[in-house]
C-alpha cells in the first residue's frame, strides 16, 4: 500500500497535478498552462514533485479531455474527469446539491440529489474558458481585465448564448458601435451563463446548494457574480472552494487511491517519455517542398504591388479611404494618380472610432500641407458610425470597394475572395459587375481572427505562428468546420501528438477548405474562372495563400496591400466621384473632436430597442441599436409597402374578433411555427364552437428564456425554441388547455410530390408535453389529424373535445374553419397584388421574401423586411405570390408544403423583371440544405441573383444589411445605373 | 434539370453495383441474392478520410452526415480508379418518409452527373418510387431479402453477444464467417434452402453457442439512433469496436425492427388520418407475415435458451406508446424511445443514441424523449452522441466514457 496518490488533470488548456497522502489529504498541488505542449508540461510538473519525493511510491491517474490518448499510451488508469469531480464533490462538499464545473473547453454539470445525473456540453455548444479567452482577445485585454471591466457595467446586452461564434457575431458590432466595454464584458459572462443553464440543465432546476468549479469560475469574480445572480443563490448556497482549480485533479487522485499498482516518480516520467503517439492523425502534403519553391512564390506574387509617394513632399490632390471592419481598422491616402502616400493596418481593439481619428490626425500632422484631401469613403462594420462622426463623403458597401481594387489589379478579374477577421466574402465578377456574392454564415465565422486567437492560445503571434507552418512536414487535417468544432480537432492533433508547425499547417489549410465547400461551395475549379483575386488581411498570411493555391491547383493574384484593399477601393471610389470640396472632418475641428456615448431604449414602436447613441460635438449624434429608422431619428417611418407586417397583424388580429360573449371554454393557442398559417382556421373552429380562443403573446428574446430551460436539444430551430416560452406564457395565462396538433401532413397544393410538414413543424407538440413538466393529457390536447381530409377533422376534433358535449356543433364549425382558412390565404394574396401594383407604380424593386409561414415572427425575422423596405423596395412573402406559378422541374424530391412553395415562388420571380428572392433560412434547418441549392439553380439559371440570409437567435443585422447593400449594388449594376451609395 | 441515365436491362449483365457500407453481415446476403439473379454487386469497404472529403466536396455541408458519407463512399470508389466508370452502377436505399434522408439519391445523382454522367443510380425501395430502373424487387426477391435480414440479425446478435465475451480471440468471427459464407451459398444458388428456418436457426445458435465466453461481468451499453450512423462503423467512428476495447458488451438492436417500423408506418398512418387504402392493406398483411416470421426466430432463440431473444416488435409498439404516439414516423420515429425502452426493461439501462448532428427527427423522438424515459425507468444512463465531419473521435469518446463511468458506479 503506497503511502501517496497522484492525480494528474490534463485539460484542454492547463495542466493540474494533486497528490494526496493516505489520509485523503491535499498535500500538494500546482495548476499550469500547457500551450499545447502536453508531454512536456506533464513531465515538467512530475519533476519538480520528483524533487521532494525522489523514493516514494504513488499510485497514479490521468484525467481531463487531453489526458485520455496520453493515459492509453502511457498504460496509466484513466478516469473520466466529471466522474473525477464527482468522486471529489463526495469527499469535500457532501451536501452539495449540484455542481457547475466550467474549463477550458468543456462545460458540466453534475446533479447529486434526486437522482445523480452527470452531463457535459454537447459537441456544438462550444468552449466557456477559451470562450472568454477569446472574446477577450477580441476586445485586446486580458482576461483578468476583462473580469475587472465587467464590475463596472451599467447594463447587460443580449448576446446569443448558444455557441462562441455566435456570441462573437453579436459582440463584434455592439464594438464597432461604440457599446461600453464594462457592458461587454458583463454581457460576455452572462452569455457564458446562459448557455451553462440552457444547454446542461436542460429541464432541470439547478438549486440548493451548488458547487462551483474549473478555472474561469475560481478567477473571474464577474462570471461568478453573474451565475449567482441568475440561480438566484445566497453565499450560502453558492461554494466557491478554494481548491477549485485543481478540484478534478484532486478527484483523480482520490480515484488513483483504489489503485493497486504504485510507481516511483521517476518510472512514471519514464512511461510518459515512453509514450507514444497513437498514428490515428491524418496529415497532408506539406504546403512547399524546398525553399527555392518558397522563394519563386514569393518572387511571383511580389509583383501586385501600386506604386508608392512620399506625403512630404507629394503636392496636390488626395484621397481618403477607410475599412472600418470587424475586427481591424485600415486607412489608406493615395494621390490621384493611384499611388500610395499613407497607409495603416491594426486591430481596433474594439474602439473603431478612437482609433481611425488618431491616424487622421496623424495624417493631417505628416502631410504635406500642400496636398489637398479632395474626397473620402468609408466602408465596413463601422460604416455608418465613422461616417456620422468624421463627415466622411461616401459610405459604400463592402462588396463594392473590393470590387473596385481588385479591378485595378486586375482589370478582367472573375472571382474574388476576401478572407478578413469575421468575414469571408467572395464574389464572382461577370460582365464588369458583381455577378453573386457568397458571405460566410454564422456559423463558419472562423476566418481570419480566429487563427490569431489560436496563435495566441499556443504563445505565439500571429506572424511567427504561421511561418512555422510554412516549412511544417505533415500538416494536420483539421476538417471544415467552425471554431469550435476547430477547437476539439486541434485539441485531438494534440494529444496525437501533432507538432505546433503541423497545428499551423493545418489551420492554415481548414481555414481555405472552409472558404471553398463551405462558403463558395465549388464543384470544380473551373466554376470560379481564370482570373482570382485574392485579399484581406488574412491573405497576408503565406502559408493561408500557398494552401489555397494548393486546393485550387492554379495560382491567384494576391495584391501587396491585400490587407488594404478595402480601403483603397473606398479611395477609388472617392476619387471617382470628383468632387469639389471634402465634407471629411477638418484638421481643427479634428482637434477638440470628441464624444460620449450613452444607452436608451427606443419608445417608438413595441419592439422597444436598445439603443446605443453617441454624441459628438455640434449636435451631431449617432444612433444605433435600433432595428427601423425611427429610432434612428434621422429618416421618417417609411410607406413602402411591406407584406410581412401586414400579414402579422392579420394574423395576430384575427382573434379579436368572433370571441363569444358566454364562452363554453378557453382554449390556449401559442403562436408559433405552423399556427403562423393556421391560426385563423382554429380561431374559427373554436369560436364556432363557443371557445375563447386565447393567443400567446408577441415572441421576444425574454419569451425564449421564460422556456429556455425546458429545451431538450439545443441545436433545434430558433423557431422551434421558441415554442416552448410561448406554452410558458399560455400556462401563466390560466387556460383550460392548450391545443396544438400533430401533423405529418400540410395541406396538398396539388403541386409537389407529397405534402409533408418537416419533422419539427409536424411533432412538436411530443417534444413539449416529454419535456415540460406542467404539460399533462388533460391541460396539452394534441391530437393527430390531416386537414386534408375534412372527415379526418371532424372524427378527431370529436374525440378531442368529447369532455365538452358539442360533438353535434363540430361539422359546421369544421366548415367554418376551412372557410376562414381560405378567406385568409386569399386575403393575403390580394394584398401581395396590391402591394405589387402600388410599388410598380413608384418604379420600386420587390423583394419575395421567401421563408416558412412563421418567419414573420419579429422575433424570428429580426425585421430584415423593413431593411429592405429602407433600401427602397417593397416586400411581399413566399406564400402569396407560389400560386402565380407552377413547379419547374426539380433534381430533388419535393415533398414538403412550405418548401415547395420556395420553388414556385422562384420560378414566379424569375419571369418578373422587377423582383428578387431572398430566402430566409433558419440555423438548424436540415431541409433548407435541400432546398437552398435548388431555389438558388431556378434562380441563376434564369439569370437572376441569389440571396440567402441566415438567420438565428442573434438580432444583429450586420451581415444581412451588407448582403442586402451589395444586392441593390449588383442589381442597380445590371441595369446599368452606377452602383449606388447609402 | 439534366435526365439522369436509367439503370437498363442489358446493364444487368455488364455492370458491377457497388453497395454502401452500412451493416456488413446483412448487406453481404443481400448481395448474394442478387447474385443469383445475375447482377453483379460489390460491397464498398473504403473508410478513409477521402470519403469524408469527398462527401464535403459534393454534399451541401447543412445535408446531414449519413448523405455525406454514403455519396462521399461512392465518389472515392469511383475516382479511385478501381471500376470502370462505363460498367459500374450505384445502389441507395430511398424510404420516401417525411425525412430528408429520401432525398439522398437526389443529391447522389447531382454529385455523380457532374464527374460521371454515365454511371446510373439505381433505388432500392419498397415504395414503388423509381419505377422505370430494370432494378426491380419481386415479391419473391422481397421474400428473400427479409429471410436475408431474419439471418442477419440473428448472426449479428449471436456475434455481438460471443465477441464480447470470447476466450479464445477470434472464434466468433470464425463462426460468423462460417455461417455468413454458408448462407450466402444458399442465397447465391436459387435454392429454397433458406426456407428451413427451423433446421438453419438451430444450427446457428448452437454453433456460436459452442464458443468458449468467460464468465466475466461487463457492462452492457444498447446502440440506438438513426439507422446509418447506428450500425456503420464508418459512420460511427468503429463505435462498437470502441466500447469492446473498454471492456462493454455493444447491444444493438436488430434490423428487423426497422423493416416493421417502416412496414406498421404505413397502415398506422391510414388508421390515424382514416386514409386507408389498398396499399395500406398490404401493408398490414405484409407486417403480419413478417411479424409470424420474427416470432420463430425469437421462439428458436428462446428454446436454445444462450442468447437473449430479439425484442418482439408488438411489445415495442406497446412500449412506444407510454411515451410518443405511432404516428411519428419521419426518422426513426417512434422506433427510438421504444428502443430504448425496451433496453432498459431487458437490463441493458446503458443506452448510447447515435446521431448525425443536428437529425431533425431526433431531436424529436431522442433528445426530446431521454427524459421522459429516464423518469419512468430511473436507471437509464442515455447519452446521445453527435456524429458529423467536424465532430472528433476524442470529443464522442469522452462522453460514452462518462456514460461509462455512471454505469460502473
Amino acid at each position: 500500500m503506497s503511502k501517496y496518490s497522484l492525480g494528474i488533470d490534463v485539460g484542454s488548456t492547463t495542466v493540474k497535478t494533486v497528490i494526496t497522502d493516505a489520509d485523503g489529504n491535499i498535500i500538494y498541488s500546482k495548476y499550469q498552462r500547457h500551450f499545447s505542449k502536453v508531454k512536456e508540461t506533464v513531465t515538467d510538473q512530475l519533476k519538480i514533485i520528483q524533487a521532494d519525493y525522489p523514493d516514494d511510491k504513488f499510485t497514479v491517474c490521468i484525467t481531463g479531455s487531453a489526458g485520455l490518448g496520453l493515459a492509453n499510451s502511457a498504460q496509466i488508469p484513466f478516469v473520466q474527469e466529471v466522474h473525477a469531480a464527482f468522486l471529489a464533490v463526495k469527499k469535500k462538499q457532501p451536501d452539495a446539491d449540484a455542481v457547475i464545473e466550467l474549463g477550458g473547453e468543456d462545460a458540466k454539470i453534475i446533479f447529486l440529489t434526486g437522482g445523480v445525473e452527470q452531463r457535459m456540453n454537447g459537441s456544438c455548444a462550444g468552449g466557456t474558458g477559451a470562450f472568454i479567452d477569446q472574446m477577450a482577445t477580441l476586445l485586446g485585454i486580458t482576461a483578468d481585465e476583462l473580469d475587472e471591466l465587467s464590475l463596472r457595467a451599467q447594463k447587460v446586452y443580449p448576446i446569443a448564448s448558444r455557441c462562441g461564434v455566435f456570441a462573437k457575431s453579436d459582440i463584434q458590432p455592439l464594438l464597432n458601435q461604440g457599446a461600453r466595454r464594462e457592458d461587454i464584458a458583463a454581457s460576455i459572462f452572462q452569455a457564458v451563463v446562459d448557455q451553462t443553464v440552457s444547454g446542461l440543465a436542460q429541464g432541470r432546476t439547478i438549486e440548493g446548494k451548488v458547487l462551483f468549479l474549473g478555472g474561469p469560475l475560481f478567477f473571474l469574480k464577474g462570471l461568478k457574480k453573474a451565475f449567482v445572480n441568475t440561480l438566484g443563490l445566497d453565499d450560502e448556497h453558492a461554494v466557491f472552494p478554494e481548491e477549485a482549480p485543481v478540484f478534478v485533479a484532486y478527484g483523480c487522485s482520490v480515484y488513483a487511491a483504489t489503485a493497486e499498482d504504485s510507481y516511483k516518480i521517476g518510472e512514471i516520467v519514464d512511461k510518459i517519455a515512453n509514450a507514444s503517439a497513437s498514428d490515428a492523425i491524418i496529415t497532408g502534403e506539406p504546403l512547399f517542398s524546398s525553399h527555392a519553391e518558397y522563394d519563386e512564390f514569393i518572387e511571383r506574387h511580389r509583383k501586385f504591388d501600386l506604386g508608392y509617394a512620399d506625403m512630404n513632399t507629394y503636392e496636390g490632390d488626395a484621397y481618403l479611404g477607410i475599412d472600418a471592419g470587424s475586427t481591424t481598422t485600415k486607412l489608406v491616402l493615395i494621390t490621384d494618380d493611384g499611388r500610395m502616400l499613407y497607409s495603416h493596418y491594426s486591430s481596433n481593439q474594439g474602439q473603431p472610432l478612437d482609433k481611425i481619428v488618431a491616424q487622421i490626425k496623424k495624417i493631417y500632422s505628416l502631410m504635406n500641407p500642400k496636398i489637398t484631401i479632395k474626397g473620402s469613403a468609408v466602408t465596413g462594420y463601422g460604416e455608418d458610425l465613422i461616417k456620422s462622426g468624421l463627415a466622411v463623403d461616401f459610405g459604400i458597401v463592402e462588396t463594392v470597394a473590393h470590387f473596385k481594387a481588385a479591378s485595378y489589379f486586375c482589370p478582367n478579374v472573375d472571382f474574388i475572395i476576401d478572407i478578413g477577421g469575421q468575414d469571408i466574402k467572395c464574389f464572382k465578377i461577370k460582365n464588369g459587375a458583381i455577378d453573386s456574392i457568397m458571405l460566410n454564415e454564422a456559423c463558419s465565422s472562423g476566418c481570419g481572427s480566429f487563427i490569431q486567437t489560436f496563435a495566441m492560445a499556443l504563445g505565439y503571434d500571429i506572424a511567427e505562428f504561421s511561418q512555422l507552418g510554412l516549412f511544417a512536414e505533415h500538416p494536420v487535417d483539421l476538417g471544415s468546420r467552425c471554431t469550435v468544432f476547430m477547437n476539439s480537432s486541434v485539441k485531438q492533433a494534440q494529444k496525437d501528438g501533432a507538432t505546433v508547425e503541423d497545428i499551423s499547417a493545418g489551420l492554415s489549410s481548414s481555414i481555405i477548405k472552409n472558404a471553398v465547400y463551405k462558403v463558395i461551395r465549388a464543384k470544380s475549379v473551373d466554376e470560379l474562372g481564370e482570373n482570382i483575386v485574392v485579399q484581406g488581411g488574412t491573405f497576408l498570411n503565406d502559408a493561408v495563400l500557398r494552401s489555397f493555391e494548393k486546393e485550387l491547383g492554379r495560382n491567384v493574384i494576391r495584391p501587396a496591400i491585400s490587407g488594404l484593399m478595402g480601403a483603397f477601393g473606398c479611395a477609388l471610389y472617392a476619387k471617382e466621384r470628383n468632387l469639389e470640396k471634402s465634407t471629411l472632418i477638418g484638421r481643427e475641428e479634428l482637434d477638440v473632436f470628441s464624444y460620449t456615448s450613452k444607452s436608451a431604449q427606443c419608445g417608438g414602436c413595441t419592439a422597444n430597442c436598445q439603443l446605443n447613441i453617441i454624441s459628438f460635438g455640434g449636435g451631431r449624434k449617432f444612433i444605433s441599436g435600433n432595428r427601423c429608422e425611427k429610432g434612428g431619428g434621422q429618416a421618417k417611418k417609411n410607406n413602402i409597402p411591406n407584406l410581412y407586417e401586414y400579414k402579422y397583424d392579420s394574423i395576430i388580429n384575427t382573434v379579436k374578433s368572433g370571441q363569444p360573449g358566454r364562452p363554453v371554454g378557453k382554449v390556449g393557442i401559442p403562436m408559433a411555427l405552423s399556427f403562423y398559417e393556421q391560426l385563423p382556421f382554429w380561431h374559427a373552429l373554436f369560436t364556432g364552437l363557443g371557445f375563447e380562443v386565447v393567443i400567446s403573446e408577441e415572441s421576444s428574446r425574454q419569451m425564449y428564456y421564460l422556456g429556455q430551460h425546458t429545451i431538450p436539444s439545443d441545436t433545434v430551430c430558433y423557431p422551434a425554441k421558441l415554442t416552448h416560452g410561448h406554452i410558458e406564457n399560455l400556462l401563466d395565462k390560466g387556460v383550460d388547455f392548450i391545443f396544438y396538433p400533430c401533423m405529418s401532413y400540410n395541406i396538398d397544393e396539388g403541386e409537389s410530390d407529397n405534402h409533408f410538414n418537416c419533422p419539427i413543424v409536424a411533432y412538436y407538440p411530443e417534444l413539449l408535453l416529454a419535456n415540460n413538466p406542467r404539460l399533462n393529457d388533460s391541460n396539452f390536447v394534441h391530437p393527430y389529424m390531416d386537414l386534408n381530409n375534412r372527415k379526418n377533422v371532424v372524427k378527431v376534433m370529436k374525440s378531442a373535445l368529447k369532455k365538452y358535449n358539442i360533438k353535434g356543433k363540430i361539422p359546421a364549425a369544421v366548415d367554418k374553419a376551412y372557410a376562414a382558412m381560405d378567406s385568409f390565404r386569399s386575403d393575403i394574396s390580394a394584398k401581395a397584388q396590391e402591394i405589387i401594383s402600388k410599388a410598380r407604380e413608384e418604379r420600386r424593386n420587390i423583394i419575395v421574401l421567401a421563408g416558412r409561414p412563421y418567419h414573420v415572427d419579429k422575433e424570428i425575422n429580426h425585421g430584415i423586411h423593413k431593411l429592405i423596405t429602407s433600401l427602397g423596395m417593397a416586400v411581399v412573402t413566399e406564400d402569396s405570390v407560389a400560386a402565380l406559378a407552377h413547379t419547374p422541374k426539380l433534381g430533388v424530391l419535393n415533398q414538403w408544403t412550405y418548401h415547395s412553395r420556395l420553388y414556385r415562388a422562384a420560378e414566379y420571380v424569375t419571369t418578373q423583371p422587377d423582383m428578387q428572392l431572398i430566402q430566409l433560412v433558419s440555423f438548424g434547418c436540415g431541409i433548407d440544405a435541400v432546398t437552398t441549392d435548388e431555389v438558388r439553380s431556378i434562380l441563376e439559371t434564369n439569370g437572376k441573383l441569389y440571396t440567402q440570409l441566415k438567420i438565428d437567435e442573434i438580432n444583429n443585422l450586420g451581415a444581412a444589411r451588407i448582403r442586402l447593400r451589395s444586392l441593390v449594388a449588383a442589381m442597380s449594376a445590371s441595369e446599368g445605373a452606377d452602383a449606388s451609395s447609402n | 434539370m439534366p435526365e439522369y441515365v436509367k439503370f437498363t436491362e442489358d446493364m444487368i449483365k455488364t455492370h458491377t453495383i457497388l453497395i454502401p457500407d452500412m451493416l456488413p453481415v446483412h448487406f453481404k446476403l443481400f448481395i448474394s441474392i442478387f447474385e443469383g439473379k445475375g447482377y453483379k454487386m460489390e460491397l464498398l469497404q473504403n473508410d478513409s478520410r477521402a470519403v469524408v472529403d469527398e462527401g464535403l466536396k459534393n454534399v451541401h455541408n447543412d445535408a446531414c452526415y449519413p448523405a455525406l458519407l454514403v455519396i462521399g463512399q461512392f465518389m472515392d470508389a469511383l475516382k479511385s480508379g478501381k471500376y470502370d466508370p462505363d460498367k459500374t452502377a450505384l445502389l441507395i436505399t430511398q424510404t420516401g418518409g417525411g425525412c430528408r434522408a429520401s432525398n439522398y439519391i437526389h443529391l447522389l445523382r447531382k454529385s455523380v452527373a457532374k464527374n460521371f454522367p454515365q454511371v446510373p443510380v439505381v433505388s432500392l425501395n419498397f415504395s414503388g418510387l423509381e419505377k422505370d430502373s430494370a432494378f426491380k424487387i419481386t415479391a419473391p426477391t422481397f421474400l428473400k431479402l427479409l429471410y436475408a435480414v431474419l439471418y442477419g440479425d440473428l448472426l449479428m446478435t449471436c456475434y455481438n453477444k460471443c465477441r464480447a465475451y470470447e476466450l479464445i480471440k477470434g472464434s466468433s468471427k470464425k463462426t460468423l464467417d462460417k455461417w455468413q459464407k454458408k448462407l450466402g451459398d444458399i442465397f447465391r444458388s436459387g435454392s429454397s434452402g433458406y426456407l428451413k428456418t427451423k433446421k438453419l436457426y438451430a444450427q446457428i445458435l448452437d454453433d456460436f453457442a459452442r464458443i468458449e465466453l468467460s464468465k466475466a461481468k461487463k457492462i452492457r451499453v444498447g446502440i440506438v439512433g438513426e439507422i446509418y450512423v447506428k450500425y456503420s462503423p464508418l459512420a460511427n467512428n468503429h463505435l462498437e469496436d470502441f466500447l469492446l476495447s473498454e471492456g462493454c458488451e455493444p447491444v444493438v438492436p436488430s434490423l428487423l425492427e426497422f423493416v416493421m417500423y417502416c412496414a406498421a408506418g404505413t397502415f398506422n398512418d391510414a388508421k390515424i388520418y382514416d386514409k386507408t387504402t389498398m396499399n395500406s392493406r398490404i401493408y398490414k398483411l405484409g407486417y403480419k407475415l413478417i411479424y409470424k416470421k420474427q416470432r420463430e426466430l425469437i421462439e428458436a432463440m428462446k428454446k436454445q435458451g444462450s442468447f437473449e431473444p430479439l425484442h418482439d416488435f408488438e411489445h415495442l409498439r406497446h412500449l412506444a406508446d407510454k411515451y410518443i404516439n405511432q404516428g411519428v414516423v419521419m426518422g426513426e420515429g417512434w422506433l427510438i424511445p421504444a428502443e430504448m425502452a425496451a433496453l432498459a426493461e431487458s437490463g441493458v439501462e446503458n443506452i448510447i443514441c447515435a446521431q448525425p448532428f443536428g437529425c431533425l427527427p431526433n431531436h424529436i423522438v431522442a433528445k426530446g424523449m431521454s427524459r421522459a424515459i429516464k423518469e419512468a425507468n430511473p436507471e437509464a444512463n442515455i447519452v446521445a452522441i453527435d456524429y458529423d465531419p467536424g465532430a472528433t473521435r476524442v470529443n464522442q469518446e469522452n462522453r460514452i466514457k462518462l456514460m461509462l463511468a455512471n454505469a460502473k458506479k
